[in-house]
């Protein structure tokens, strides 16, 4: 097997640089062609109607009005009689018709008639939840230093050794936490152009997931994925959410075939806030045992949450975040809501577990009144991963661009000024970036053309960029010289981009396939130059006997050496696989400093710090562009964004951008990125970087209330009502 | 309980509207029906895709194209109210292939991510350096509040936008 490797740090000349996308100049020109712009001629626009109500039964659908609007060409059910509905917005119907206005007025027409049910969207309250019988059983996962005796009852030793070890304890601080349910909010909604050509079904799908979603539309439409070609150039934001073909995708496919003509279906803003994903809320009850220096010696808590229809909540396995002492007990209850069912969001479970217990610990610094940064530091023995030594390196390095200790005050006890106050807090995170499945096929053409081709997509995190930077490099060209062709699945099939899979995955495959492909030239250049292969490098536009510029070629005087047959090679990664070109499991460590307005109780952020590994980087503008990016979602969770729901009739109430806050860019004060790379990180090769920054916002800023005012505000987002309601109950 | 969902009363169509215009510099002409916004009929009868579709209700910015040298959501306008009028969208920003100053910033600083939001704030931050070519990074602010990012780029954008005044100055 040949062995594969990164040149040695310092030496490259496009790796661990910052290079510009490469994609940028049509992103930039309004060029750059998203799913929601694939407009063939004779393109039928379609429309989905949602359901107005949460939980019902459908007792009839009339689409005789809808079939004779004017421009209306097809009107399709997508439910039958008797079908129960289990949240607003899920999709009762399509129409496609010659224009958006005629699609909408053929919604419009459409008559429903409904039997309606008991409502429950109640997620916050676990005993309403079980009033109102939905609640799972509740799952239990123990961890005790002390073991039961053989004949004793294991969950009465738990409960007693629980107690035992709270009341030993030198503090106990006992909380409640929880974070709202967030939406996706992809500024392109879901949605896709699809058109036939005899039996071939070409779909423009908005996906995260080029090569995985073939198949997803063969099975219902009857066909088989060979053809099946699905493309998707640019996509306008999926953060988890858009992995899938979605009935409402192949509902296109099928309304284009119905018709014989193309069909665009984006879903409205608000059946897509509804319908097509959120992220799962997470509340819980926490009590914990510390010692007087802030060491958690117990932790017990019993959270509960919801991923809509089908129960779920934040996963119980990462409860307490990253902290995992020797000594817990954790209990976990689904709830089932009428609301629409989770997808992945952008780390899935872990900013949500950061968020509801990351602030318990920070709560264990106020009770004792020590700086909360020491409670971190001194809890780092009991992390779950081996990164403890890192972190404490990064919480240094972190605090020193915050100013963490010349600001620091106890919580509550900062100077005011005016109604103002301002105070610092901190979360810490993890998360694995092992790269995904890739593989790829590089061509090197006799012109010297170079092009890779794989079935990845670039989500806005720079991939093509990355492949590109990787490719080049190793031939020793200009970024330029490579044509990095990606979003389609008729490509070298690669990995979905979730997880933070995808960087690591293509440089994998692209980097073997390059160093294969230049071993293979190399071999006709040596023969031509009187060289050994193994001599020659690629730099600089020139292949070269090392050490002997005299001994050359041009890259296409090198290319010419391959006759009439282009030079293809393939290159391909497993996930998993021992490999020296990447690796998995990263740190971070963040920080906020807000300010707090106690008379109005806006949080206004005033300064975030994001230290970040992420192994060897291969693109350094666009590695700090998703650190950045991150941390302003993550403000935008934390203090503005939620799904707001009607507890009478389970309406999801602000499913419309004019009344789901985001930040805007007035909203987020001063981000600090810091790129935390010593040489060991080059050296461990490329992980993945999508997710980890995203994770400590919540905690941080949560924290950062809490010192400022002295007072916890329990659920995020962290609003001027919420704010406010927990300084009157202080 | 039962409940019906009664069909909307309906506003048919009348015939479509002869319109004239100029965009990017060049005379245009289309048909459109009377209620057909600016931005559908930049998309779907001009061709011009850049102006994004985000909300349709004027809250996310990405279908900001200048009309008549005003910043405006182009959702929020009719086809029929760009009768005579001037408009500017992004596709107009390059001259040939030289790019705008604002999309040579937004590029090198970084200021894009999945991009979709970028024509839009492309075309407002124009808005603002053709009325005040040295603005404040609050005026920045300011003025392109009315821009969404999810990815989100704005401290990015801001750099971008005070570069590419420092570009043109």
């Amino acid at each position: 097997m040949a062995e594969y490797s990164w040149p040695r740090r310092g030496t490259t000349s496009l790796i661990d640089t910052e290079q510009t996308r490469i994609d940028g100049v049509a992103k930039a020109s309004g060029a750059a062609k998203y799913s929601c712009d694939i407009n063939p001629k004779g393109t039928l626009v379609a429309r989905a109607m949602g359901c107005p109500h949460a939980h019902c039964k459908i007792k009839s659908i009339d689409i005789s009005l809808a079939k004779d609007v004017p421009g209306v060409v097809l009107v399709s059910p997508a439910k039958a009689i008797g079908d129960e509905i289990q949240w607003q917005g899920d999709i009762i119907a399509y129409v496609a018709a010659e224009t958006e206005g005629a699609a909408a007025e053929g919604v419009a027409a459409i008559t429903v008639e409904y039997e309606m049910l008991d409502v429950f969207v109640d997620d916050q309250h676990l005993a309403a939840a079980e009033a109102a019988d939905r609640t799972g059983k509740p799952l239990s996962n123990v961890q005790l230093v002390n073991e039961p005796g053989d004949d004793e009852d294991e969950e009465a030793f738990e409960e007693a050794e629980i107690q035992r070890l709270l009341e030993a304890s030198d503090v106990v601080v006992e909380g409640n936490y929880g974070i709202n349910v967030i939406t996706h909010m992809c500024m392109e909604p879901h949605g896709s152009t699809c058109e036939w050509n005899g039996d071939q079904l070409t779909a423009h799908l908005s996906t995260q997931n080029v090569s995985g979603t073939a198949g997803q539309f063969a099975d219902p439409l009857g066909i088989t994925a060979s053809d099946v070609t699905v493309h998707c150039d640019f996509i306008g934001g999926g953060f988890g959410s858009k992995f899938a073909a979605d009935s409402w995708g192949v509902a296109c496919a099928e309304l284009a075939r119905q018709t014989g003509r193309p069909v665009r279906l984006m879903l409205d803003r608000d059946i897509e806030l509804k319908t097509a994903g959120n992220r799962p809320s997470g509340f819980i009850k926490v009590k914990i045992g510390a010692d007087k220096n802030g060491v958690v010696q117990v932790w017990d808590s019993q959270q509960w949450g919801t991923s809509g229809a089908s129960g779920g909540g934040v996963s119980q396995g990462v409860v307490p975040y990253v902290f995992d002492p020797e000594n817990r007990r954790r209990t976990a209850t689904s709830i089932a809501t009428n609301a629409g069912p989770q997808r992945a969001w952008r780390a899935p479970n872990h900013p949500q577990a950061a968020a509801i217990t990351h602030t318990a610990y920070d709560d264990v610094a106020a009770a004792l009144g020590i700086d909360s940064y020491d409670v971190f530091l001194r809890n780092l023995d009991s992390v779950s991963n081996d990164k403890a030594d890192v972190y404490r390196a990064q919480m240094e390095r972190a605090a020193e661009l915050m100013q963490w200790k010349s600001k620091w005050h106890a919580h509550g006890k900062g100077e005011k000024k005016g109604s103002v106050v301002t105070g610092l807090g901190m979360g810490i995170h993890t998360w694995g970036g092992g790269g995904h499945n890739s593989t790829c096929r590089i061509t090197i053409h006799p012109d010297g053309g170079v092009e890779t081709a794989l079935g990845s997509q670039d989500l806005g995190t720079g991939t093509r960029t990355v492949i590109g930077i990787v490719v080049a490099e190793t031939f020793g060209l200009p970024l330029d010289a490579v044509n990095v062709k990606i979003g389609s699945s008729s490509y070298p099939a690669s990995g979905p981009s979730g997880g933070s899979t995808t960087v690591a995955g293509v440089s994998e495959s692209n980097r073997r396939a390059a160093q294969d492909a230049l071993a293979q030239l190399n071999e006709l250049v040596a023969a031509k130059l009187g060289v050994g292969a193994a001599d020659l490098v690629a730099k600089e536009g020139r292949i070269q006997a090392s050490g002997d510029a005299s001994k050359s070629l041009s890259w296409k005087e090198a290319c010419a050496l391959l006759g009439m047959t282009p030079l293809e090679v393939n290159g391909e990664f497993r996930r998993g696989e021992p490999s020296s070109l990447s690796s998995s499991q990263v740190a971070g460590v963040q920080m906020a400093e807000v300010a707090v307005d106690l008379d109005t109780g806006i949080v206004k952020p005033l300064k975030f710090v994001a230290v970040q590994d992420m192994g060897l980087i291969i693109n350094r503008k666009t590695a700090a562009s998703q650190i950045y990016g991150a941390v302003i979602m993550g403000i935008a969770y934390s203090i503005f964004e939620e799904r707001i729901m009607d507890l009478q009739t389970g309406a999801f109430l602000n499913a419309e951008l004019a009344d789901y806050r985001l930040p805007r860019l007035g909203d987020i004060g001063e981000i600090v990125v810091d790129l935390w790379e010593p040489d060991s990180e080059y050296e461990r090769g490329v992980v993945g970087l999508g997710e980890p920054p995203v994770i400590s916002p919540g905690a941080a800023i949560s924290n950062a209330v809490a010192n400022a005012t002295g007072v916890r505000v329990p659920v995020l987002p962290l609003t001027p009502q919420r704010v406010l309601d927990a300084l009157g109950s202080a | 309980m039962s409940h019906v969902q009664a069909p909307e009363a309906s506003v048919r169509p009348t015939k479509n509207v002869h319109v004239e215009l100029t965009v990017n510099g060049e005379p245009r002409e289309f048909l459109c029906a009377p209620r057909e916004s600016l931005l559908d009929v930049l998309r779907n009868r001009l061709g011009l895709t850049g102006a994004k579709e985000g909300c349709n209700n004027g809250n996310c910015g990405a279908c900001a194209v200048i009309l008549n040298g005003v910043p405006v959501n182009s959702c929020l306008v009719l086809g029929v109210e760009a009768a005579g009028a001037e408009v500017e969208t992004v596709e107009g920003l390059a001259k040939g292939s030289h790019l705008h100053p604002l999309q040579q910033c937004f590029l090198e600083d970084a200021a894009l991510q999945c991009g979709i939001c970028t024509p839009g704030f492309l075309v407002s931050a124009k808005a603002l350096l053709d009325r005040n070519p040295d603005p404040s990074e609050e005026e920045i602010r300011l003025h392109l509040a009315g821009n969404l990012c999810r990815c989100t780029g704005y401290d990015k954008i801001v750099r971008a936008v005070q570069d590419a005044a420092k570009a043109n100055t």
